[in-house]
């Protein structure tokens, strides 16, 4: 009888690190989403280029994340990728002439979408679409521009 | 010669074939020996699982505090030894976690499975058991190959997060990383889908290494040569199916 009791002690107390493991796991280590978005509302902007911005990314003003992005997409009518995102509705104040930006967060981070507050009377509410928008920054295009001026100055001397 | 390969080919053919008629017989009977002799399944949980924590947990404080050293020391030539916390935590999550940990299960308790039932089979007690009108399946073979499924899933985890914690003593205590960024640069960079797929590995490596733990010692030959090479083979076609199967998963889930 001692036997057994030791046994379902032992199985017991495994069991319930196995599971207290598990749980680490699945809450501390991922993306414990600051931003839980029970109510909200959904945006839309277009950009140019949208770098390598996934879904899920954050939406934040400030440097505080205030949504998430739902959707990229590409726009065959506008030729511009679309993207969809949803910003909590506590923050329903942004005015309508905010502009949207893909920014990196970190020399090599991940890429989120930066809002930066415009001065229009009139706020953002579901289903409006942000006007103005900056693409993400491509390393290429920088690093090219960066060489032709620099070429173009050396042919003026 | 072409008789030769004739017959082995339809000897392995007919052997994976027995395998896998074994398999379904061993899980269609399963959930009704869990839940009427749930006694003899926590007898096997304690066999196969906290009997391995020690070893497990050993062996994941050790990888873990190798990973930190070797990310750190990597990742230091591009100034990004914050990733340290990162580059550890999707190692072990993802592969080395679930992969490490079935070997070891293979090594620490899949030989002693097939040791056992080899050593019931050439001591006829699994014979007596017939006599008696018991169905060895049931009563032997059932609830080993659940404890194994239950204890797999849980030590792969309980490794994963010893390994993390290795990770953290090298790399924030030993080597000076900010605590801070190790743990948000590993928080933002890994998602659910990742811990996901640790899991679903873990569960398929419990099934797939109880299943020939359970198979290689029902069908060891009854003798002490016989028992000795079913266990070898144990771990020998465990490690091979864990690796190959451990490729197929991470390439479906990319």
């Amino acid at each position: 009888m001692q036997q057994t009791r030791s046994v379902e002690l032992g199985t017991g107390l495994f069991v319930l690190l196995g599971f207290a493991a598990l749980f680490f796991l699945t809450t501390q280590t991922t993306g414990s989403e600051k931003f839980s978005g029970d109510e909200t509302y959904a945006v839309t902007a277009k950009f140019g280029n949208v770098g390598s911005l996934k879904d899920r990314a954050p939406v934040a003003m400030s440097g505080v994340t205030i949504g998430r992005v739902t959707s990229v997409e590409f726009d065959p009518v506008s030729l511009e990728a679309e993207v969809s995102f949803v910003i909590d509705a506590k923050y329903s104040q942004i005015p309508d002439d905010s502009d949207a930006s893909i920014l990196t967060s970190g020399l090599l981070g991940s890429q989120y979408i930066g809002l930066q507050a415009g001065g229009s009377e009139f706020y953002l509410e579901d289903g409006s679409e942000i006007q103005f928008t900056q693409s993400a920054i491509v390393i290429e295009k920088l690093i090219s521009k960066f060489l032709f001026n620099s070429k173009a100055k050396k042919d003026d001397e | 010669m072409i008789r030769d390969i004739y017959y082995t080919v339809i000897e392995f053919l007919r052997t994976f074939g027995a395998f896998q008629l074994f398999s379904l017989r061993l899980i269609a009977n399963s959930p009704s020996i869990f839940v009427k002799r749930f006694n003899l399944v926590v007898q096997q949980v304690y066999n196969a699982g906290a009997l391995s924590l020690v070893i497990i947990m050993v062996c994941g404080l050790f990888v873990g505090g190798v990973l930190g050293l070797q990310g750190y020391s990597n990742l230091a030539k591009f100034n990004a030894e914050d990733s340290v916390g990162t580059f550890a935590a999707f190692s072990l999550i993802k592969e080395l976690g679930p992969v490490i940990t079935a070997l070891l299960f293979a090594g620490r308790a899949g030989t002693a499975l097939a040791s056992e039932i080899g050593l019931m089979k050439a001591t006829d007690q699994l014979a007596a058991m017939e006599m008696m009108a018991t169905d060895p399946l049931r009563r032997v073979l059932v609830p080993r190959f659940l404890g194994g499924v239950i204890s797999m899933p849980l030590l792969v985890a309980v490794f994963s997060m010893i390994g993390l914690f290795g990770a953290h003593v090298v790399g924030v205590i030993l080597l000076g990383v900010d605590t801070g960024a190790f743990w948000m640069q590993l928080q933002t960079t890994l998602d659910i889908t990742d811990v996901q797929e640790g899991i679903v590995k873990s569960v398929v490596f419990g099934i797939v290494a109880s299943l020939i733990a359970v198979w290689e010692g029902y069908n060891a030959i009854p003798t002490a040569e016989g028992v000795g090479r079913a266990t070898t083979r144990t771990v020998v076609i465990t490690a091979i199916a864990v690796l190959i199967l451990d490729f197929i998963i991470t390439a479906l889930s990319m």
